[in-house]
């Protein structure tokens, strides 16, 4: 099982040296950059090529990648070109704010979600499924940022309710922005538990469970839940790792001081650095999620465990595996 | 109880096969209501962006300012509303459909090529050259779709095309991964043994005989992403990375309402509701088709 | 070793499938009861409708599609279809239990057998969770396994284990009634002898009255009673054993006879029933085996038989025998 952990990490690195040179590449291709916007508006040639001696951004492109490299391998992230701050601490400064309402959004996601699509797969063909589902359908297809407006529209401006955007005002700030994101995720997840309560429902363990005496609440809560979480799990994993990456419109919408608005910001500034970093800080938490999610299966399904511990040391397990056979 | 479920034969002979089951999946389509109001809407959707082209004059109707009737509320003459330049709302929306539509289209046209192709190589073709493609596939869907898609279209520059090209770059993943597996699972079956015993090229067998057999998940797939691309176009106009200004992208018109939100709702709630309207037949579409082409997927 | 304390009455019942397009008419107005520590075995042909009509006993007949339409099930004094579900849920596992076909699929995959042995037990004896798992772990030394491998989840163990499981499952609460839906179906030869002593060692021991549902007679033989035989939803011939096996009356039941390998006359050769059961979702008019009959009348063709009874115990559905003298060929004739 370590053995499996590691070998997942160290698969990590390429696929995170990888994300980091194609961004950095994708973005130098764009024309313009950040000397064309920090000079003056009167700079001459020549003065906008000093700029650009300075900045470092006269060099090849993949010479400035490797320092770049470099320079992130001994955890330095760069500094931003408009600002007078480096990249790690625009960051951090923003990360939580993003975090926090990502956070707030899953657990109002999940919350909802799960009671709804159970219900929905306990009363499959009937209409209480079928509100269900259009419900979940509806929630699917609106844009986020449209819902946002709307949100805003009558409990900020015409109900004054809730502040219509910021984030100063602590928790009262946070509701528009979570229901705005978390209306997505709650539809995707209702999908899905629905879908994999289904597949769960008519097994035959369930059969087992009712004949013992379990009572219906407990056979779905306890014994099909169990089952059908894997699928469910994988959805959180994705909407609790896309969080830091997934709210830029959201937190464009209602001005919130996050990282998506730092980016977009940064992308209008041609801060390549800023992005960059931001986007592979964003692709390291979204991976490391990605894997806490695959761990945690082992704990919820234990066919799972095997298969992992048989991955990571094959002869001793096939050996249990056997005598289980023969037994 | 589950005996009525029998899947056609499978058989050597794939178009024959194809129809057959196609066949079957429209009949059940048919009494799915949520699915065929889907593709009514889409289909009038469709007719709207063509027709609109002839029917609206752009410079006039779509783009001509006319400050004597701006920020109307709904009326006879503008049934939904102008815009702050007088623009009539509903004629934009009309329009704007031909660029929701052209870059949802096109985008997933290039996803689904270009996916295709490297998902039906990877999977037939197994080893390093899998290893590279998927590699490849990983590296690309783990930055957050929308922000490799900002990244994409902010380098690229603001146009229409590059909008296309940033949404169908970032959807190609998808399309890699299911026709990898789909194909995956064809291509031990024995009537592509016997393609290739019959000594058929490898590109011909892959588009004759394994690529048929994975069409369905491919459909779906396309019909779900043909949504989310039009999402994600309208999101990027939102921003204002998208389609640019004048013309009538619902995203950028949307977005052009924002500052008047409070006193003319107008400007931002229909181009909101036409997006909706849209992707949410496109989604029922693709549900529907789902369930018809893989009875099974439905308990 | 009989009492005449019932256990089980059924009484007139009719269970069907209602789909979108048809109905199967799974069970068809059947009857039987069960004393104390008897044991009844319902045999038939797949289809024939006997896991329908246990788990109807269980009032566990998948809803939808499944529908009870009619009839009376007493188990231990309840009446099963109409007790709440509150104390329908006191009496499974407690009253009666049952031992499921299919050992792969009937255990819950992310829990350890002696945590499903010991939830049973949890739910119906006044006992911690501890005892409950201590007990659960004496349960699985009864089925033969030992109970260090209590903390072992069902894909560790192999089809016979899982069976035996199961059946430790059934056994945790010593219900008064027990049915084993074809409890060896699925296992190896070997391994069936084993699981078939064990039923019938706890039987002995508990008193249990047990439904032994099976195609095979030779199960029958070995350990029950009393014979239902059940075709396309009725019962078309019950009784003892003896009546069912040497005063055979049902053409149906004489099929099934003549389809066994022989040990007397290893030479013979097999005589299988011709033809297929009738389509559940559209049963003749007349008798259902009378397609495949080989006495068939023209009356059978329209007309439904009822159960008739030949002596106190024994019954049987066949139109043909208000023809006086008449007798399928094998059996001896009640006198």
């Amino acid at each position: 099982m370590h053995r499996y952990v590691l070998k997942r990490i160290i698969l990590l690195i390429p696929v995170l040296l990888g994300v980091s040179m194609l961004v950095y590449c994708i973005l130098d291709l764009a024309p313009g950059d950040a000397a064309d916007i920090l000079a003056p508006d009167d700079a001459t040639l020549e003065e906008k090529e000093a700029l650009r001696e300075e900045l470092g951004l006269n060099r090849p492109v993949l010479v400035r990648y490797f320092e770049y490299m470099w320079k992130l391998l001994h955890g330095d992230l760069g500094e931003s070109y408009l600002s007078p701050v480096s990249v790690w601490s625009a960051f951090t400064q923003k990360a939580p704010n993003t975090l926090k309402l990502g956070l707030a959004s899953v657990i109002f996601a999940v919350g909802t979600s799960l009671p709804l699509g159970i219900y929905a797969a306990r009363h499959r063909g009937s209409w209480k499924d079928a509100i269900s589902m259009i419900l979940a359908i509806l929630g699917l297809s609106m844009p986020n940022f449209w819902l946002g407006l709307l949100l805003m529209l009558l409990f900020a401006l015409r109900l004054g309710w809730l502040p219509s955007g910021g984030a100063d005002m602590g928790l009262r700030s946070l509701i528009l922005p979570t229901i705005t994101i978390g209306t997505g995720m709650m539809a995707t997840l209702t999908r899905t538990t629905r879908s994999s309560m289904l597949d769960v429902i008519r097994q035959d363990y369930l059969r087992t469970a009712r004949a013992k005496g379990v009572t219906e609440e407990v056979v779905i809560k306890k014994h099909a839940l169990k089952n059908a979480l894997i699928p469910i799990i994988t959805i959180i994993g994705t909407m609790l790792g896309g969080i830091l990456g997934g709210a830029t419109l959201t937190e464009s919408v209602f001005s919130w001081p996050g990282v998506g608005r730092l980016i977009i910001d940064s992308l209008n500034g041609r801060d390549t650095p800023v992005v960059t970093g931001c986007i592979i800080m964003t692709t390291m938490f979204f991976s490391v999620v990605l894997l806490a999610v695959d761990l945690i299966y082992a704990f919820v399904d234990p066919r799972i465990k095997a298969q992992y511990a048989s991955k990571s040391k094959k002869g001793g397990e096939k050996k249990d595996g056997e005598k289980a056979a023969t037994a | 109880m589950a005996k009525k479920q029998q899947q056609p034969k499978l058989d050597a002979n794939g178009e024959r096969k194809q129809r057959s089951q196609f066949g079957e999946a429209w009949h059940r389509m048919k009494k799915d209501k949520g699915a065929m109001l889907g593709l009514a809407v889409v289909s009038i959707l469709v007719l709207v962006a063509i027709l609109s082209n002839f029917l609206l004059d752009y410079d006039t109707d779509v783009v001509g300012m006319n400050t004597k009737e701006r920020l109307q509320a709904p009326n006879a003459k503008h049934l939904l509303a102008t815009d702050e330049y007088g623009r009539d709302i509903l004629f934009r929306i009309l329009y704007g459909s031909r660029y929701s539509l052209s870059v949802g289209l096109v985008a997933v046209a290039i996803a689904l090529v270009a996916g295709v192709t490297l998902g039906a190589i990877a999977g037939y073709k197994g080893g390093a050259v899998e290893e590279v493609i998927m590699r490849f596939t990983d590296i690309f869907s783990s930055v957050p779709n929308m922000l490799m898609a900002l990244v994409v279209v902010s380098a690229l520059g603001q146009s229409m095309l590059n909008l296309m090209i940033a949404i169908g770059v970032t959807s190609i993943p998808q399309f890699v991964r299911i026709t990898r597996a789909t194909v995956l699972t064809v291509r031990n079956q024995e009537y592509v043994e016997s393609a290739r015993a019959i000594g058929l090229s490898t590109p011909q067998i892959i588009i004759s005989h394994i690529l048929p057999n994975s069409l369905s998940p491919i459909i779906v797939q396309t019909t779900l992403r043909v949504a989310s691309a039009i999402i994600s176009a309208s999101s990027l106009s939102f921003l204002g990375l998208g389609i640019p200004a004048p013309n009538p992208e619902w995203g950028s018109m949307l977005s052009g309402g924002r500052k008047f939100i409070r006193d003319y709702p107008y400007m931002t709630l229909y181009p909101g509701l036409a997006i909706m309207i849209t992707v949410l037949s496109l989604n029922l579409l693709g549900d529907g088709l789902r369930d018809a082409l893989d009875p099974k997927l439905k308990n | 070793m009989m009492s005449n304390e019932e256990v089980l009455k059924v009484e007139n019942l009719t269970v069907y499938y209602e789909l979108e397009e048809e109905t199967v008419k799974a069970v068809n107005d059947i009857s039987f009861s069960l004393h104390k520590g008897e044991t009844i075995g319902l045999v038939g042909e797949t289809g024939a409708g006997k896991t329908t009509t246990a788990l109807a006993l269980l009032r566990l007949v998948p809803d939808p599609p499944g529908v009870i339409k009619s009839g009376k099930i007493t188990v231990c004094g309840n009446d099963m279809l109409e007790v709440p579900v509150q104390k329908l849920e006191e009496i499974r596992g407690k009253d009666i239990a049952m031992i499921f076909q299919d050992p792969m699929t009937s255990l819950n995959p992310v829990f350890t057998v002696a945590e499903q042995i010991a939830e049973s037990i949890e739910i119906h004896e006044k006992v911690t969770k501890h005892e409950a798992y201590e007990k659960a772990l004496e349960m699985l030394e009864m089925v033969g396994i030992p109970r260090e491998r209590g903390g072992e989840y069902p894909h560790q163990f192999s089809g016979g284990m899982k069976q035996r499981v199961v059946i430790a499952i059934a056994l945790a609460c010593q219900p008064q009634l027990l049915i084993a839906d074809e409890p060896t179906t699925a296992l190896d030869v070997t391994i069936q002898a084993q699981v078939l002593d064990l039923i019938k060692n706890l039987k002995d021991k508990q008193g249990t009255s047990v439904i032994m549902i099976t195609h095979d007679l030779g199960i029958v033989a070995e350990t029950c009673d009393k014979v239902a035989v059940m075709y396309a939803g009725r019962i078309v011939e019950t009784g003892n054993l003896d009546d069912v096996f040497n005063y055979t009356l049902h053409p149906y039941t004489e099929g099934l006879f003549n389809s066994l390998p022989n040990i007397n006359d290893r030479k013979a050769e097999l005589k299988p029933i011709h033809g297929l059961m009738p389509d559940p979702t559209n049963l003749p008019a007349g008798c259902a085996f009378e397609p495949r009959c080989e006495y068939a009348c023209e009356a059978c063709k329209t007309q439904q038989p009822e159960l008739v009874s030949f002596t106190d115990t024994h019954k049987a559905a066949c139109l043909r025998y208000a023809e006086p003298g008449f007798h399928v060929a094998r059996g001896k004739k009640h006198e």
